[in-house]
């Protein structure tokens, strides 16, 4: 069942969905991107709520003109046109206000929602009957999903890629740089602006299949789950834009192959699960590599600091230590040093007492800085370099053997 | 209007949302001053499945095991939300934005999946929930205020939130010292050896514990609204924390008050026949006044900014 769904075939609407999806996916993870770069991500939840007082308003504009009130194009618009407003709204209150960006997201969020929630409730009483889509603008509903739907998703999908492609940047560098972008002579605040008109965008076109709640997760996850693989920026929205694809794909597949299985809440949740692989497995910024790099460390110096005794004879109690140094071959089960291991804690000693040179030597003081108790001195110096070294430090004198 | 209409009919519901409202406005102030005003938005939000997984183990809607509930997965969306900051390096807005939607959305399939048609519980219940069904039944006038008979059938969701209320304001007073020096400089606060950390999560608590007995009386889209609102106008009017909160507090009841009577009784003198949402008109009418103080008041530039007035 859920191959026919990945494969496409479980019929019409399934396949539009997860084409309408993915779709969605890829434009909301490539916008999303800029926006946590920009570190303003919740601002898209704000833009999100602040479109429900417009789907009402146009529905109530489009049922009064006499047409269709479920026209998605008009309530589209209106949503546009409320985010808009919201949007400027919230601007105004973080450029114009001493209120922080958080409050005056909060303060629209809830205001234009309750707003929205006051006009639904009129919209419930007006008795046209025909109401009934638009709580699915909360959730999104993709089950009546028309082909007129679906080109709308694809147009406007592409539109905001454009877009991006257009803009992408000027908005990397307002989103890592403000003062240098401003330095340039870049309008830094229109900048902002474009970049949320594009999450407005993202957001109205999202709201038939994810719904107005959801969408901002289709913003943020994908952009933090790419951040993880790469520390590019280009790299990242690009990456940002396969997940949030994946994620619409596969969560619209899987939502089609069962029943009661919504397609909004679905997709965030495969892009959660995206989001969870990285936070884990990315090489360098995921978590298991962190383990894995602790761990090397701690190997590291507990034999560093094993030779460093060995040589020293004195003896080594340290549980860890001992069975580093044996599993290398460098001890014997009763914690005598092998041939090897001689060697190797010579050569130890002898660096840390090279390293004691490099750091009370004015002359090499960038090389000091380097030292960190585990550094082989070849790696920083050259063999003359040493040469000079052994040569200030002489021969052996009185080491135990 | 009559007190034999009035008392049963709009009383209660008048109290229980000027009640939330204020209990939510008071921890506001200090989230809004600290930069957390995002908190009441997450836990608006994670509240949903709480309360799913509450009514799964339990199988009925009852009132306690959901409170549980919900309060357990906004502990669970905190822990979350620091895990992932920390682990994964990432900005706290973020790292809130992929929590609560995550959980938001394990709630709504959560209760897609679950068969929920014999009870009321559903996601616009949640969001906006019942203010107006609150109604006290044995009511027959103002008579009934001190009839112990009538008194017991008030509805519990009142007592609860009175009791939060008192439970919020308490605290509020007891730490308003250490709170009030923690806002404004945490690293004087700590260097006098108040226990910044710990406080700030008994803030988030006290704000959480609020939340999700306001959510139960009135829906989340009231808890967020009067978490910000009131407090952010009370910011526009002045420049000492304890006005600043005895002005959010006139807000809260004032918004409270005024939406839900233009909610029941606007759309009758506009004509019309049904009243709207009473929790959304409250939200509207919190961000009315906000508007009001963010064009009007005294203090509503940033010290250094000159005022465009």
């Amino acid at each position: 069942m859920i191959w026919d769904a990945l494969t496409l075939q479980l019929g019409y609407n399934a396949t539009l969905v997860a084409i309408g999806a993915t779709l969605l996916g890829v434009s909301a993870g490539v916008t999303g991107t800029f926006l946590f770069l920009r570190k303003r991500a919740l601002v898209s939840d704000a833009i999100s709520h602040a479109t429900l007082p417009g789907v009402c308003l146009a529905f109530m504009v489009l049922v009064a003109l006499g047409g269709d009130g479920r026209n998605l194009l008009g309530l589209l618009a209106g949503s546009a046109i409320s985010a808009w407003v919201g949007l400027l709204c919230m601007n105004w209150l973080t450029r114009r206000t001493r209120l922080a960006e958080d409050a005056a997201i909060g303060a629209i969020l809830s205001v234009f929602f309750g707003f929205g929630i006051v006009l639904l409730t009129i919209i419930q009483t007006m008795g046209v009957g025909r109401q009934a889509g638009l709580e699915g603008f909360l959730l999104g509903s993709t089950a009546g999903m028309l082909w007129a739907d679906a080109m709308i998703i694809a147009i406007g999908g592409a539109a905001t890629l454009l877009l991006v492609l257009i803009l992408r940047r000027p908005m990397t560098l307002v989103a890592f740089d403000p003062e240098y972008a401003a330095a340039r002579g870049l309008p830094i605040h229109r900048i902002d602006l474009a970049m949320m008109g594009l999450v407005m965008a993202v957001t109205v076109v999202g709201l038939k299949i994810v719904g107005l709640i959801l969408i901002v997760a289709l913003l943020i996850i994908p952009a933090v789950t790419a951040r993880f693989w790469s520390e590019r920026s280009e790299h990242v929205v690009l990456l940002a834009g396969l997940a949030g694809g994946l994620a619409g794909y596969i969560g619209a597949a899987i939502s089609a192959s069962a029943p009661n299985l919504p397609t909004g809440p679905i997709i965030v949740l495969v892009s959660f699960a995206f989001f969870v692989l990285s936070l884990f497995c990315a090489p360098k910024r995921g978590v298991l590599a962190a383990v894995l790099r602790h761990l090397r460390f701690q190997r590291r110096v507990h034999i560093r600091q094993g030779l460093l005794a060995l040589a020293q004879g004195q003896k080594i109690y340290e549980p860890l230590t001992l069975r580093l140094l044996r599993r290398a071959g460098l001890v014997r089960p009763d914690g005598v040093a092998t041939d090897t291991g001689k060697a190797r804690a010579g050569k130890a000693l002898r660096d840390e007492k090279r390293w004691e040179i490099v750091r009370g030597d004015q002359a090499h003081e960038a090389t000091a800085a380097l030292y960190d108790g585990m550094r082989d001195i070849e790696t920083v110096m050259t063999h003359d370099q040493i040469a000079e070294i052994d040569r200030q430090i002489g021969g052996p004198q009185g080491v135990p053997a | 209007m009559s007190g034999e209409e009035f008392v049963p009919l709009s009383l209660t519901p008048l109290l229980i949302g000027t009640f939330a409202a204020i209990a939510c406005a008071l921890p506001g102030n200090f989230l809004v001053l600290r930069k957390q005003a995002l908190i009441g938005d997450a836990i608006s939000h994670v509240v949903l499945p709480g309360i799913v997984v509450a009514f799964l183990l339990t199988g009925a809607i009852s009132t306690w095991p959901m409170m549980l509930g919900a309060a357990g997965a906004a502990i669970v969306a905190v822990v979350l939300i620091e895990a992932i900051r920390r682990l994964g390096q990432i900005e706290p807005g973020a790292a809130m934005g992929v929590v609560f939607t995550t959980m938001f959305a394990a709630g709504v399939l959560l209760l897609e999946q679950t068969d929920t048609s014999t009870v009321h519980l559903d996601v616009e219940h949640a969001l906006y929930g019942n203010l107006e069904s609150l109604i006290w039944l044995d009511a027959t006038g103002w008579g009934s205020l001190l009839d112990v008979e009538a008194l017991a059938g008030l509805p519990p969701e009142l007592s609860r939130i009175a009791l939060t209320l008192v439970g919020v304001s308490v605290f509020t007073w007891l730490f308003w010292r250490p709170l009030k020096i923690s806002t404004f400089d945490e690293g004087f606060a700590r260097t006098i050896g108040i226990r910044t950390g710990a406080l700030g999560m008994a803030l988030v608590i006290t704000a959480a514990i609020a939340a999700v007995a306001a959510f139960d009386a009135v829906g989340s889209i009231i808890v967020i609204a009067m978490f910000i609102c009131p407090p952010a106008a009370a910011r526009m009017l002045t420049n000492r924390l304890e006005a600043q909160i005895a002005w959010s507090i006139v807000f809260a009841t004032a918004s409270a008050v005024s939406g839900y009577v233009l909610a029941g009784y606007g759309p009758l003198w506009l004509g019309g026949s049904d009243a709207v949402s009473a929790a959304g008109m409250i939200a509207t009418m919190s961000g009315l006044i906000l508007a009001a103080a963010a064009m009007f008041g005294p203090c509503r530039a940033r010290i250094g900014a000159h005022t465009s007035a």
